[in-house]
């Protein structure tokens, strides 16, 4: 579980979060949502510590997120941004195997661990050899999640994942995401901004607006029970979700 | 890459190792200025107390007057041949005409001995095409007044000196239009080809004749008497120093003028000073060397004062790049000094290192100057290479947990290679040029028949120093797209060629 309590972040005179309370439930897939600049990557970035909050603690599992031991909680959160954040200079199984590498990890079960994850993303063995200027966009973004859960973490962050991807691509990878997500049963937290992709892949969708929670709860609760105009606003904008 | 840097710093602390070690230090060092009378006279020297059995150094062409005074005054050389005029007027700063025994008492001060007058009087002067100057009517140096438009090129020293080109001219209340500075050897030519008009020489110059020039009247007696010495310091071995007295009194001007014409003539110094002790001008071993050998030892050294301040250049490069790749006051303090000390003329910096104590004259100056102007570039790409990686990568190699170091040893370094070895490639060519500086100081490599080219103005050994390093420059540029190709991952290549 990650429980955020009473976390802001304020730059200045702008606040990209004002004090929160928020509960992320484990196993579950919660979708956070809003327009660009609500705050929804400001939680993502909390959580693994890329920034610091101005008040409040937050905790993963009952460890609460502080810079000393900020290097363990990353090596069990599994992170996915929009282009993916392969390193160019490195191949697909470099990028993948990088950590276990470095963690000193045997390189026999690395193997495994990698034929196992090129399974459930549906990646090509044989592309493990490549470089990612060689591959696609939609096969780049595969290495990435075998990146993120390569250590087997408790948590998986995913920043906009699919944000970069044409139509039919995005499709093909929302139906693999929705399987790995139910097969594994992890803490995934998806950032995203579109109300389809968070119904179709989240059990509990958080909306924010201005650094703010407004709503939080299923599809179903958000569209029947809004809890202020801009909820509902926000879900009538999308125009397809009408006809679910 | 760790263990590829630390080899590196191990073999450079092996290299500067072994070469203190073998650096034997003869016990009389003799230097001479960058002009033909001082090489004569120094290998005169050389030659004098290497009959009494001395062990003598030679360091040829050292840059204008004041490195070598520099270099005295800390120990760093024994002896030198000099003039009284510079003594007083350049040296000492001594006003009107104070005596030898004034000027010694001043010297002795700086722990410096002057002997005897060696018997010729090398005054300034200043000389003109015969033809030309027959033309105008020009005999005297006042006789320039009615002639401003005449080109004058004095050498750089002549027009800084305290008895050179400024006081001459208040004093001859002379309004030359066109006065610049050239190079003494180059200006001889110049002048005979009639691409410029006057310059100053020296009274004993073989080229006053050669070239069939005249010397003007110094009508208001300007210039002061410039009888040659040696200078020495006075901490000098007794019997060094009775052979150098046998010297004095024994060359008159007529003898400086044949000595001076042999070495133009066989553009080989060890022959005018073998013409001196009046003997047989043999071929002494050192000229009979064949040219590839020539060429050979002064490319091995070359690259020797190259490699050392590379190695030294990248050491201490790269981490200074990285910490200015940071945002911040340091990264700005550290870009801007490098950016400095590459404004600062090289000869100008050569000075400055010679009076720290512990460089002094030779390799050591001469590969911290290369080690200097090879920072730059090093510097600046590093950090713009890793500056230019995009903050999403950055954040990338963060939230896998990764520690600083290796996300800089893993990610960044690689990332940025394409960069800092193109910085590398910029600096090393650059340092293969300026690496023939190092012959104003007695570092050696191909400067040294540069510089002893230009003081005789004799291309050809001008050429032989210039065309090697010219091929080296082209070679290093050819080493450095096959390590490219090395060094540089492949996923980067990929990345670059889309």
């Amino acid at each position: 579980m990650i429980l955020f309590r009473d976390v802001s972040k304020k730059y200045d005179s702008l606040t990209a979060l004002a004090p929160t309370d928020l509960e992320i439930e484990s196993g579950k897939t919660t979708a956070l949502i809003g327009s660009s600049g609500c705050g929804k990557s400001t939680v993502l970035r909390l959580i693994v510590g890329l920034i610091e909050p101005t008040t409040g603690t937050i905790e993963i599992d009952g460890h609460s997120v502080t810079p000393a031991a900020i290097l363990d909680i990353r090596r069990r959160i599994g992170y996915v941004i929009q282009d993916g954040g392969l390193f160019p200079h490195l191949t697909a199984e470099e990028n993948a195997g990088l950590m276990w590498r470095y963690l000193k990890r045997p390189r026999t079960e690395m193997r495994l661990r990698l034929e196992e994850l090129c399974d459930l993303t549906r990646f090509p063995v044989g592309g493990l050899a490549r470089y990612p200027a060689e591959l696609s966009g939609g096969q780049r973004q595969r290495v990435s999640l075998m990146r993120a859960l390569m250590l087997d973490p408790q948590v998986l962050l995913l920043d906009e994942p699919l944000g970069a991807l044409d139509p039919l691509v995005r499709a093909g990878l929302q139906t693999d995401l929705k399987t790995i997500f139910q097969q594994l049963g992890k803490t995934v937290v998806l950032v995203t901004h579109d109300m389809a992709e968070a119904g179709y892949l989240a059990d509990a969708i958080v909306l924010m607006r201005e650094g703010r929670i407004i709503q939080k709860g299923t599809l179903g609760d958000l569209r029947d029970r809004p809890a202020d105009a801009f909820v509902s606003e926000f879900i009538s904008a999308q125009r397809s979700l009408v006809a679910i | 890459m760790k263990l590829k840097i630390t080899a590196a710093v191990f073999l450079l602390l092996l290299v500067s190792f072994i070469y203190s070690a073998c650096g034997r230090r003869p016990s009389i060092i003799v230097a001479s200025k960058r002009f033909t009378e001082s090489y004569v006279l120094g290998e005169i020297a050389k030659r004098m107390l290497e009959n009494q059995g001395l062990n003598v150094e030679h360091r040829q062409g050292m840059g204008g007057g004041g490195i070598v005074w520099t270099a005295l005054q800390t120990g760093q050389i024994t002896l030198y041949p000099e003039y009284t005029g510079t003594v007083r007027e350049e040296i000492l700063k001594l006003k009107g005409d104070a005596g030898p025994d004034r000027m010694r008492a001043e010297l002795a001060k700086e722990g410096v001995g002057m002997t005897g007058e060696l018997g010729f009087d090398n005054t300034y002067a200043l000389v003109m095409r015969r033809e030309q100057a027959d033309r105008l009517g020009v005999r005297k140096i006042s006789d320039l007044r009615g002639h401003p438009d005449l080109i004058v090129r004095p050498s750089p020293e002549f027009l800084q000196r305290q008895d050179g080109w400024e006081p001459l001219s208040r004093r001859y209340d002379l309004a030359m239009r066109d006065v610049r500075g050239v190079d003494h050897a180059l200006g001889y030519t110049a002048l005979a080809n009639g691409k410029i008009d006057v310059m100053d020489a020296y009274s004993t110059d073989a080229q006053i004749a050669e070239f069939d020039l005249v010397v003007l009247e110094d009508d208001l007696k300007f210039f002061p008497q410039y009888k040659a010495v040696f200078l020495y310091r006075l901490d000098i071995p007794p019997e060094a120093l009775k052979a150098l007295n046998l010297l004095v009194g024994t060359i008159s001007e007529e003898k400086m003028i044949r000595l001076n014409a042999e070495a133009e003539r066989t553009k080989d110094y060890t022959k005018a000073a073998a013409l001196y002790f009046e003997e047989s001008p043999k071929t002494a071993g050192k000229s009979d060397e064949s040219l590839a050998w020539n060429i050979a030892r002064w490319t091995f050294r070359h690259l020797e004062l190259v490699s050392i301040s590379m190695l030294l250049a990248i050491a201490a490069g790269l981490p200074l790049g990285i910490r200015a790749s940071r945002p911040g006051f340091a990264g700005q303090l550290i870009l801007g000094a490098a950016g400095v000390i590459q404004t600062i003329p090289s000869i100008a910096l050569l000075t400055m290192l010679i009076a720290v104590p512990f460089l002094g004259i030779g390799t050591a100056t001469a590969i911290v100057a290369l080690f200097l102007y090879s920072l730059l570039p090093i510097v600046r790409n590093t950090a713009a290479g890793l500056q230019d990686i995009p903050g999403s990568l950055r954040e990338s190699a963060e939230v896998l947990g990764l520690e600083p170091r290796a996300r800089l040893i893993k990610i960044y370094l690689p990332m940025a290679s394409r960069a800092i070895l193109a910085g590398i490639k910029t600096s090393t060519i650059i340092n293969v040029g300026t690496a023939t500086l190092a012959a104003f100081i007695g570092g050696g490599g191909l400067g040294e028949p540069i510089v002893s080219g230009l003081a005789l103005n004799d291309t050809s050994t001008v050429l032989k120093g210039a065309i090697p390093s010219a091929v080296l420059a082209l070679l290093v540029q050819f080493a450095f797209n096959g390590l490219d190709r090395l060094l540089i991952p492949k996923g980067l290549r990929l990345t670059e060629s889309k």
